[in-house]
């Protein structure tokens, strides 16, 4: 490569600079906007970036506080924004612990025996992940309405049915483990069960210590789809206080509604937290995704 | 390392551990009970008539019964947990949509036969002909009803005084009994009766045989009869007119002599039906058609839009002499760290055509306005726009990682024969990472192609296709059009939406063979 001559390097240096600027700033524009904008006074506000009317009503708003403007009159949130959060949160944490379970027992299982219908199994779930949720969404319904009318905290209208119907998407959890599983050495787990160890013993005391990376990345994963997760939640929550964030967040941007400004505080606060722990874990996260499913 | 047979680990003898031993009863017990609780809901769904949830749950408790009774099956215990999510969120969901797909299953065809006939007999109707004049009469604090009928009355009663009114609780009849005459106290007026209709309306007066009384003029109370009668032969007799109504067995409805339809119906089989109606009937068909072959469209640009700018952008990122590249790299996958349903919604406000930024921008450069969300081409350009800037950090992260496996010898011997930096770029870099891309575009496209909250969130389908007897829209992908049938549509028609969704079944079905066989995965 030293053989190029320098000027013409130096061009194609700036050039790529300039190109990769101008591309990052196409990227970033929108989410500076936003920022900036949950700072404007008013739900309509336009300008510049940097906001000339500074106000903090919408982040007033955002975390459930009354704002009185200047003349007098009181804002009442519009919606239970924090409330949302929490109830995604409750709903990722608890269906991600759920998924982590299943899937880590199954992929041990797959990566370290030798059983029937193995082979078709693995290929069969390959296949019915890429089967998106929306479909079945009539049957879905259907089924934790009447498991509701026998079993009430899995009816439509709770977190528990959310919950469990998260746990059909595990398929791609398995492999991510199972691959992981499979790179590390059988021989410490033979030489537990040479000493008497049951074989889930030899799983629970052995592999399970040596595996925690690969977990924190499936549960991180899990988590983050759970979070984003809207078609389900859009049929099976009703009650405005039982939505989860991704269902709950459109309503600012309703068709005979619109509340630009609380929107823009509410998406800041609620995104904010989600981007900054992907961009902390992404070193292992990319690695998982773009091994196996594809995200929006 | 492989264990043939796993139970080989477990010790069959009784433990010589205490805690082990509890363990083991306490997994037992927890076995036990599930399998009861699933028994439970096999007899509750069976009783109920629902024999496809109870089928359901029979295969389920059973295999549950199996896998954690018979030590042979030790290995499946560790996957059986992961398989029955499976089974009964995906597998079974995507099998009860199969069929409904062959049932005219919707909002008006929705409870089954004997609860339409049960809501049919619990139907009532006044009997105008038999009705009483009522007085209000007032005695000392209390006010009673005093009804006498001009006729017969009923069953010989022709005289009836109420309780008192306010021993009435909420909602619940009024007694009343036969009588000799009016009884005591002052009748009270017909301005102190208008003053008092409110109640008087919510009021059912109860005679001692049970018939029901109402309201039914300033003066006049009749009783509530119930408007049908069931016949041996399973059709309705309808009082009012004497009419017969008769199941019909193959549109599910309750039919008049004249051939009237009755709603509600129940949900019966209809065959290919549905299917039929896609292809054959024109206000569903034009739709269909459009939406199918713009779904594609749709899926097709966004997978070749975010692959042309995820890969020209990984090859700059590679280009050892660059600086900043760490930087570069993490501002460039923000898009993809930013959850989808918050990014979306930035631009369904960014897009908007009275205070979006992006038509203030375009206002003072170019002095244009265009209308983002009521023309179809626009908002179809604005759909593929918002997909590429949610969709190319995938592709980036995937082209980096490929290009990284390329034997950089490559590159110094095409630096020696004299190629530049487009040499490379379409020479080398793209032919060496198009092969192992191929699954992962292919599956990009499946996932692009039932791309519902992309749809959903920024325009949910609109502008509408004009004369379509369905909810279609223009930016519609085939998920959304089927989300659209089954709930946002006041006739809410499941079987159809079922049969189009067994339809794109097949299509993803298609899809993830070429993909299995394409990347060849080993298991």
């Amino acid at each position: 490569m030293a053989m190029v001559q320098p000027r013409t390097i130096r061009a194609r240096k700036l050039g790529a600079h300039l190109a990769l600027l101008g591309f990052v700033s196409l990227v970033v524009f929108p989410l500076l906007l936003v920022i900036s904008i949950s700072f404007r006074e008013g739900n309509f506000a336009t300008g510049s970036l940097i906001p000339e009317r500074f106000s903090l009503e919408h982040w007033a708003l955002a975390f459930g506080i009354p704002w009185e403007r200047p003349d007098g009159s009181v804002v009442q949130p519009p919606f239970p924004v924090l409330l949302w959060l929490w109830n995604s949160i409750k709903v990722a944490v608890v269906s991600s612990l759920m998924i982590l379970l299943l899937s880590t027992t199954s992929a041990y299982a797959f990566a370290r025996m030798r059983f029937k219908g193995k082979a078709p199994i693995l290929k069969g779930m390959l296949i019915f992940q890429m089967f998106p949720a929306v479909l079945s969404l009539v049957a879905l319904y259907a089924l934790f309405d009447r498991l509701g009318q026998l079993v009430p905290w899995l009816g439509i209208n709770t977190h528990g049915s959310l919950i469990l119907a998260s746990l059909g998407a595990v398929a791609l959890h398995i492999w991510t483990i199972k691959g992981y599983f499979e790179s590390i050495d059988g021989s410490l787990e033979e030489a537990a069960v040479v000493d008497g160890a049951s074989t889930w013993q030899a799983f629970y005391h052995i592999l399970l210590p040596l595996s925690v990376p690969i977990l924190m990345v499936v549960f991180i994963l899990a988590f983050i789809m759970s979070i984003m997760e809207y078609p389900m939640a859009s049929v099976l929550l009703l009650d405005e206080h039982k939505l989860t964030l991704a269902v709950g967040a459109q309503q600012y941007l309703a068709d005979h509604n619109q509340r630009w400004g609380d929107f823009a505080a509410a998406a800041v606060l609620s995104g904010l937290p989600i981007t900054v722990a992907f961009l902390l874990c992404q070193r292992w996260i990319v690695g998982g995704l773009t091994s196996g499913g594809v995200k929006g | 390392m492989y264990t043939t047979n796993a139970s080989r680990g477990l010790p069959r003898h009784r433990s010589r551990y205490p805690a082990e031993r509890y363990t083991r009863w306490a997994l037992r017990a927890l076995t036990v009970a599930l399998v009861l609780a699933t028994l439970w809901l096999v007899v509750a769904f069976h009783l109920r008539g629902q024999w496809m949830f109870a089928l359901l749950f029979l295969v389920l408790g059973t295999s549950l019964a199996i896998v954690f009774g018979k030590r042979q099956l030790m290995s499946h215990r560790y996957i059986f947990p992961a398989l029955a999510g499976m089974g009964v969120f995906v597998i079974f969901p995507l099998l009860y949509t199969f069929g409904i797909s062959f049932s005219n299953y919707s909002s008006s065809n929705l409870l089954s036969e004997e609860r339409v006939r049960a809501q049919f007999l619990e139907q009532t109707y006044q009997a105008e002909g038999q009705a009483f004049d009522f007085r209000l009469y007032h005695d000392g604090g209390q006010t009673r009803l005093y009804l006498e009928a001009p006729g017969a009355g009923l069953e010989g009663a022709r005289r009836l005084v109420s309780v008192p009114l306010a021993e009435a609780g909420d909602g619940e009849p009024l007694a009343v009994r036969p009588a000799e005459a009016a009884p005591a106290g002052e009748a009270l007026g017909l301005r102190e009766v208008i003053a008092r209709r409110d109640v008087l309306e919510e009021l059912t007066l109860v005679t001692p045989d049970g018939t029901e009384l109402r309201m039914a003029g300033l003066r006049r109370f009749a009783p509530m009869l119930s408007r049908f009668e069931a016949n041996p032969d399973g059709s309705l007799t309808d009082r009012r007119d004497g009419g017969i109504l008769t199941p019909n067995h193959e549109t599910g409805f309750f039919v008049t002599a004249a051939g009237e339809r009755l709603t509600p119906g129940w949900p019966v089989a209809v065959g290919l039906d549905n299917y039929t109606k896609i292809f054959t009937d024109p206000d569903i068909r034009g739709p269909f058609l459009q939406i199918f072959v713009w779904t594609f469209v749709f899926a097709g640009l966004t997978v070749a839009f975010t692959l042309a700018v995820g890969f020209v952008l990984a090859s700059l990122l590679q280009w050892e002499q660059l600086r900043g590249k760490a930087v570069y790299r993490t501002l460039l996958i923000l898009p993809y760290a930013v959850p989808a349903f918050i990014s979306i919604l930035i631009f369904k406000g960014m897009f908007n055509q009275h205070y979006g930024e992006i038509n203030l921008i375009l206002e003072n450069v170019f002095g244009i306005s265009p209308d983002w969300f009521t023309d179809p081409a626009l908002a179809r350009t604005m759909l593929v726009v918002v997909n590429t800037w949610l969709g190319y950090p995938y592709m980036l992260l995937l082209c980096m990682g490929l290009i990284q496996s390329i034997p950089r010898d490559l590159y110094e011997a095409s630096a020696v024969d004299g190629g530049g930096p487009l040499t490379n770029m379409f020479r080398i870099t793209l032919p060496l990472i198009l092969k192992p891309l191929t699954p992962l575009l292919i599956a990009a496209f499946a996932f692009n192609f039932n791309n519902f909250v992309l749809i959903a969130l920024l325009t949910g389908g609109k502008p509408d296709i004009l004369g379509a007897s369905t909810p279609a829209g223009t930016t519609d992908l085939l998920v959304s059009y089927t989300y659209r049938i089954a709930f946002q549509d006041a006739g809410q028609n499941f079987g159809l939406a079922a049969a189009i969704a067994t339809l794109i079944f097949l299509l993803v079905v298609g899809l993830s063979l070429l993909n299995l066989r394409l990347s060849k995965v080993k298991v």
